[in-house]
């Protein structure tokens, strides 16, 4: 064994060897001496307190990126970062420009570097970043809850009328969770293919979705499958609360980002919507209990798991992550829902035999579910 | 070169944060208070602090530009003639003669901002050459960069010593002799007039060309001329100055991210420029700012006459405070804070946009 393992020095040596190379030599000089840096910077979080504009910008290329100057609403101001001075591969700083911005109103930044290069980013509405206190942060756990576990809730209470119903009715009603945990997946991914759009390049925040996304269904469906037995009924409710409690981890993201960001005010009725939304989610949690004779805590249990990550993402939100943790939230979110689409359609196969996925009941099972989610997500 | 596409508000985003706000207004006996005074209080500035105001509150760059690392300083640019070299030739007219080489050169144009320029002698703008009307006019351009370029004088000349393509355009390691008489008198200026064109006035090829008045050549106006001639005792009692109004596109986007007086932004705002109160002022103004259409000079509590290309000895333009150019425009400004208090006088472009980008700058008129 020891004897394999020396072994494995030979090709680590070879490429120290061509490393050490590359460096001493510099066979790229002569190609690329006289290029410009390559020089790209993102803007991860802009916080809004009186009178000053923080930005917090990661920045990466082929040498240290130094922010030379800085632009707001096309006027350059004093500004100093922390740390001072030029911002490491992949490094990030904050850049604190005393300005008196005005609520309400757009502003534009524009970071200049050494080399001339400028880097846009616009304030769309300035709302003054949300404050650490006691009343805030009750008003955005209320949030939470009438974003996630409230509806959940209400869509548990179908419970009783799914119950005792016919192998047919049960599968389609299976169906219909695996359709709308279809619509919740392709929605949580273009999410986070939408967040990752604001990282770093180099970070490919787009392949972190969807790498995240299939490690955990992967890591899920193991842990899921464990003692050899696929899950179903209480288990196969709590992975499936699980994964829309990562879903609406990021919907709580997204709305304490866009507190972060401000927007206009519309009516209360969107509210509304998200509540219809979000009940068609507790339903999907109760259907494979309908077999089972699980306690009144339980339901309490799984509400609270499939509702209160909203009540963490909206916190999260409002604290501004960087774009790259939020699309990694999302991947995450994506791969959870995955794992009990493939559950919830193994058990519709079990019970039916392969062929029963594609009977009636199951195939407009899965239509409805699809139309309703997404025809209730059209109301936000 | 642009960074990647920010994360903006998506519309589900903007109707989430609606959403948040109905939620608060459905279910929430905790109002944000905060929020509903927010919307009605719009006045959350601090008062401006005194110290501010020498920095202009804040809009200024940050750092200062290392002049002796560019070879060239705008406060020494203000007053720097280049009269050359004259000699008398056998028919007994005076020549004046130059050597200007062009040179491309990587200079700081904002603390921290570097920007390939190419240049003429190595500063931008070029030197400020000043002859006598009547003298024969020889510059020797000697082409020292890695592209071909030229020097196109605004002046009267022959099309032989036009400096465009065809006339006076100079391969790199060329040489050209531009020869013409200096006429006409007043304010002018030079410019690269190689193709793209754009793109080589942009990048620093530009200088003043100012001609003075020969007295010999306008009777009843001697006094007026002689007030405007290089070394005679009357121009002793002005202060002049050179200004060539320019900016910077150092992105390549076609629009400038700086502008400035003599290249280096809010440099006189750093330093403001020592104004004698017993001697008047005579700027020669000059504006070669690519991409914006216009460029203009505005002048604090203050009223100046104005010499459109300073072609006539009387002002063209009497008591006036603001002065719009487009580029190649340029005039001659006459002032005086005699009948002022000593203090700090702002004076800028009257566009705001190139004044908080850069073209805002302070006379510190002071007591001799």
């Amino acid at each position: 064994m020891n004897a394999r393992v020396l072994w494995f020095a030979l090709p680590a040596v070879a490429l120290a060897a061509i490393l050490l190379f590359i460096f001493a030599a510099r066979p790229l000089d002569r190609l690329a001496g006289n290029s410009p840096p390559v020089e790209e910077i993102a803007v991860e979080t802009v916080r809004l307190t009186p009178d000053l504009i923080s930005i917090d910008v990661r920045a990466d290329g082929s040498k240290p990126v130094r922010i030379a100057q800085v632009q707001v609403d096309g006027a350059y101001r004093a500004f100093t970062t922390e740390p001072e001075g030029a911002i490491k591969r992949l490094g990030t700083t904050r850049v604190n420009i005393p300005y008196p911005w005005i609520e309400g109103e757009t502003h534009h930044i524009v970071l200049l570097t050494a080399t001339g290069a400028a880097f846009e980013h616009t304030i769309d509405v300035a709302v003054p970043t949300l404050q650490h206190n006691g009343t805030n942060a009750l008003s955005l756990a209320l949030i939470g809850v009438l974003l996630g576990v409230a509806p959940v809730a209400a869509g548990l209470l179908a419970y009783p009328a799914i119950r005792n119903v016919s192998a047919g009715g049960l599968t389609f009603i299976l169906a219909l969770t695996m359709g709308l945990l279809t619509f919740l997946f392709i929605d949580t991914l273009f999410e986070g293919l939408e967040a990752a759009a604001g990282a770093v390049e180099r970070l490919r925040a787009e392949g972190l979705v969807w790498v995240s996304a299939l490690a955990t269904a992967l890591v899920l469906l193991a842990v899921g499958r464990r003692s050899g037995v696929p899950p179903q009924g209480i288990a196969l409710a709590t992975f499936i609360a699980l994964g829309i409690g990562l879903h609406n981890f990021g919907e709580g993201l997204a709305v304490g980002a866009s507190l972060a960001s401000g927007a206009a005010a519309l009516a209360t009725f969107l509210v509304v919507g998200f509540a219809i939304h979000n009940v068609s989610e507790g339903f999907g949690i109760a259907t494979p209990l309908v077999q089972a004779q699980p306690p009144f805590w339980l339901f309490v249990a799984l509400a609270a798991l499939a509702g209160l990550p909203a009540v963490a993402g909206v916190f999260l939100g409002a604290a501004a992550l960087s774009p790259y943790w939020i699309a990694l939230c999302f991947g995450v979110g994506a791969g959870a829902i995955a794992q009990v689409i493939v559950e919830v359609g193994t058990l519709i196969a079990r019970r039916s035999g392969a062929a029963g996925l594609v009977t009636l009941p199951s195939l407009s099972g899965m239509v409805a579910g699809l139309a309703v989610m997404y025809a209730t997500a059209l109301l936000v | 070169m642009q960074g990647p596409p920010v994360q903006t508000v998506s519309r589900r985003g903007a109707l989430k944060l609606a959403s948040l706000v109905g939620g608060l207004g459905l279910g929430s006996a905790l109002s944000l208070t905060d929020k509903s005074r927010a919307q009605t209080d719009s006045s959350q500035h601090r008062t401006h602090d005194a110290s501010d105001t020498m920095h202009h509150d804040g809009n200024r760059v940050v750092g200062t530009v290392d002049h002796a690392g560019n070879g060239f300083d705008p406060n020494v640019i203000l007053t720097d003639f280049d009269l050359g070299r004259t000699f008398v030739d056998e028919d007994g007219r005076t020549v004046r003669e130059w050597t200007i080489g062009a040179e491309d050169k990587e200079i700081e144009i904002a603390p921290g901002v570097f920007f390939p320029a190419w240049t003429y002698n190595g500063r931008v703008p070029g030197p400020t050459l000043r002859c006598v009307e009547g003298e024969r006019l020889r510059i020797h351009f000697v082409n020292g960069s890695q592209h071909p370029h030229t020097m196109h004088f605004h002046g009267i000349h022959s099309a032989r010593m036009d400096g465009v393509p065809g006339a006076g355009l100079v391969e790199p390691g060329g040489t050209f002799t531009y020869e013409f008489d200096a006429k006409p008198f007043g304010c002018h200026l030079y410019h690269c007039h190689a193709l793209p064109l754009k793109r080589h006035i942009h990048k620093g090829m530009y200088g003043a060309f100012i001609v003075d008045p020969d007295p010999r050549r306008h009777a009843g106006e001697e006094a007026a001329a002689r007030g405007r001639l290089f070394g005679s005792p009357e121009v002793a009692g002005w202060q002049e100055l050179v200004m060539v109004m320019n900016g910077f596109d150092t992105n390549f986007d076609d629009e400038n991210e700086f502008y400035a007086v003599n290249s280096i932004p809010f440099a006189y705002l750093e330093r403001p420029i020592r104004i004698d109160r017993s001697r008047p002022v005579r700027v020669y103004l000059v504006n070669i700012t690519e991409f914006d259409p216009i460029n203009s000079f505005h002048l604090h509590a203050n009223f100046f006459d104005f010499y459109d290309h300073g072609t006539t000895l009387t002002p063209t333009l009497r008591t006036v405070d603001t002065v719009m150019m487009c580029q190649g425009q340029r005039g001659i400004l006459e002032f005086s804070f005699a009948d002022h208090e000593p203090g700090l006088y702002m004076f800028h472009a009257h566009q705001s946009e190139f004044a908080e980008l850069g073209w805002m700058s302070m006379f510190e008129v002071v007591e001799a």
